[in-house]
């Protein structure tokens, strides 16, 4: 049995681990494009803050390939995959044949086309090779003077905290009205806007760069969608990522946003798996497959692929949007559905508790008497609890008056889901 | 392998465990010294379960050692694993960045922040494959035992 893996990040990793608790005869080959062993991305912002050095990059030891006796391909990019032979073929021509293949080859980082987007100085932030670009410009004789970040989410955040902490003076653009508005209520945005201005950050939210003007091919000046022409020598874009799905869609595979896939991440071809930002999997909290691109996701959604090419079936309940920032020391996170505004609605009911001066702040979303989202700044700790509670469905109506309190935590909640949680298999809910 | 079983029942909320998982987790292994020096020493040292009380009932909360860990799932800095030997859910401190990942995903909520110069996650050990955890071992009344579940 010969499983090919394309791409070499949380997905390659959660699938590899997996397929050997199970199988140890399989072949694993493992293709990436990258020249870079197996590293992690949302580690990148903490080596581009300076906090970690690139060594501690590295997801797994460098034993990883052999301890597991996967092969590894790099630097070659798999540029066809021919579902009736069975085979996939690469930018350098190589030819390899497979019996179970997994997509795993993540999301593209959006750019918007705009005048001047090749310019020397212009990067994306998810692949190592951004992060030392950047690092490059940051640390080289003549630094950085004045970096923008276009993107007011969850990577651009992380990108602009750690060019604060090199000492970068850095602008943030969101062309919506707030920042982290795809994952944060009002309050929680503004929040971290305050700690971000604070800190010395410019937010500018209702704009983004409209044209990019260059010195000698380098980056120099940006003019904004308001008309405004800013100095500009780094300029990072922060959006987000769209499923990497070319591959898939011109083999022929049933593709939406990202790649179709069942609750084993099959795709539409039975010897095809797909798995991570690339794949449309099901999400518990909306009910529906979509494409959340997060690490735990991605992970998780690979080794249940592995396991499932070696013929265990582990299949899975379904992933939840969420994710973790942290600016200028205070961490904050959104877990679930919990960025609705409060309009009335029949169905919801929200629950929060904001003490400004701490930077602490609770919200929690509840639809039809079970927990569905939440969002922690400050005081992040039992958060997991909250995350608990909307995986399992519990109904939370009994229980709602504890759920902000101060000591919050298991015993806050009914008593038999409480014991399920502490013993595990044998008591159900 | 063993886990921590807890036996919310017979918990007199004493927090022995939480005392004896300290000094446990101290340099100097001694109670006087990791409660007066150690711990006020700004190096972290803090009890790696945690203690619950709500009027009758107490119990003493450590890391459930998850057959599917969603903290492995979630660690982007590959500190959280699975110890080889012992088969127990452990942080590598020295790779933990403390991005909290691992918190918001723990449904028992038994993973704790430490603020030490460097932030790491906190967790249980099972006292790196001791063969009684000292919470356990420490417990007067069993509400606390150590089985092959």
């Amino acid at each position: 049995m010969k499983i090919i893996i394309i791409g070499n990040s949380a997905t390659a990793v959660g699938a590899v681990e997996s397929i050997r608790l199970y199988d140890q005869s399989a072949e694993i080959l493992v293709i990436t494009k990258e020249s870079s062993l197996i590293y992690s991305r949302p580690m990148l912002s903490h080596y581009l803050a300076g906090q970690i050095d690139q060594t501690r990059v590295a997801y797994r030891d460098p034993d990883f390939y052999c301890r597991f006796d996967v092969q590894v391909i790099t630097d070659d990019a798999v540029t066809e995959i021919d579902l009736a032979a069975r085979t996939v073929t690469a930018e350098s021509g190589m030819t390899q044949s497979y019996d179970k293949l997994l997509i795993s080859t993540g999301g593209v980082p959006i750019v918007p086309p705009m005048p001047g987007v090749d310019a020397e100085g212009v990067y994306t932030f998810t692949e190592l090779s951004d992060a030392d670009g950047i690092l490059d410009r940051v640390q080289r004789e003549k630094p950085v003077q004045n970096a923008v970040v276009v993107g007011g989410g969850m990577i651009g955040i992380k990108a602009v905290d750690a060019l604060q902490q090199r000492g970068v003076s850095v602008t943030m653009l969101e062309l919506a009205p707030r920042i982290l508005s795809a994952a944060f209520d009002q309050t929680a945005s503004d929040m971290v806007s305050d700690i971000l201005r604070r800190s010395g950050v410019t937010v500018l939210t209702n704009d983004t760069v409209a044209k990019i003007h260059t010195v000698d091919g380098a980056i120099g000046e940006v003019t904004l969608r308001s008309g405004e022409t800013i100095p500009c020598d780094l300029l990072v874009f922060g959006i987000g990522v769209r499923p990497n799905s070319v591959l898939a869609k011109s083999a022929g595979l049933e593709v939406n946003r990202g790649v179709v896939v069942d609750s084993f991440m099959r795709s539409s071809d039975p010897y095809v798996y797909a798995a991570g930002d690339v794949a449309e999997a099901y999400d518990l909290v909306v009910d529906m497959n979509r494409t959340v691109a997060i690490w735990p996701n991605a992970y998780r959604q690979g080794a249940i692929a592995g396991a499932h090419m070696v013929g265990v079936e582990r299949p899975d309940e379904g992933g939840i949007a969420m994710n973790t920032i942290e600016a200028d020391g205070v961490a904050a996170m959104a877990i679930g559905d919990a960025n609705m505004e409060d309009s009335g609605q029949a169905d919801l009911q929200f629950l929060s508790e904001l003490d400004e001066r701490a930077h602490r702040y609770r919200r929690l979303v509840i639809r039809d008497g079970r927990l569905v989202g939440a969002i922690l700044v400050g005081d992040v700790n039992r958060a997991g609890i909250y995350t608990g509670l909307i995986r399992s469905k519990v109904p939370v109506n009994d229980c709602c008056k504890t759920l902000l309190s101060p000591h919050f935590g298991l015993l806050s909640l009914p008593e038999h889901y409480r014991k399920h949680v502490v013993t595990g298999e044998g008591i159900e809910i | 392998m063993k886990r921590i079983v807890i036996h919310e029942e017979y918990c007199i909320g004493c927090r022995l465990c939480e005392v004896h998982c300290l000094v446990q987790h101290s340099e100097s292994r001694d109670i006087i010294k990791a409660y007066k020096v150690e711990r006020q020493s700004g190096g972290g040292l803090m009890p790696r379960l945690l203690f619950e009380e709500s009027g009758p009932i107490s119990f003493a909360l450590q890391c459930r050692q998850c057959e599917e860990p969603s903290c492995l799932e979630a660690c982007i800095s590959g500190a959280m694993h699975r110890d080889p030997k012992t088969g127990a859910i452990i942080c590598d401190e020295s790779r933990c960045v403390g991005c909290w990942m691992c918190i918001m995903v723990c449904p028992a909520g038994a993973i704790q922040q430490s603020q030490t110069l460097h932030k790491i996650a906190s967790k249980c050990d099972l006292c790196y494959g001791a063969e009684m955890p000292a919470c356990v071992a420490n417990c007067p009344n069993e509400a606390l035992t150590y089985e092959e579940v």
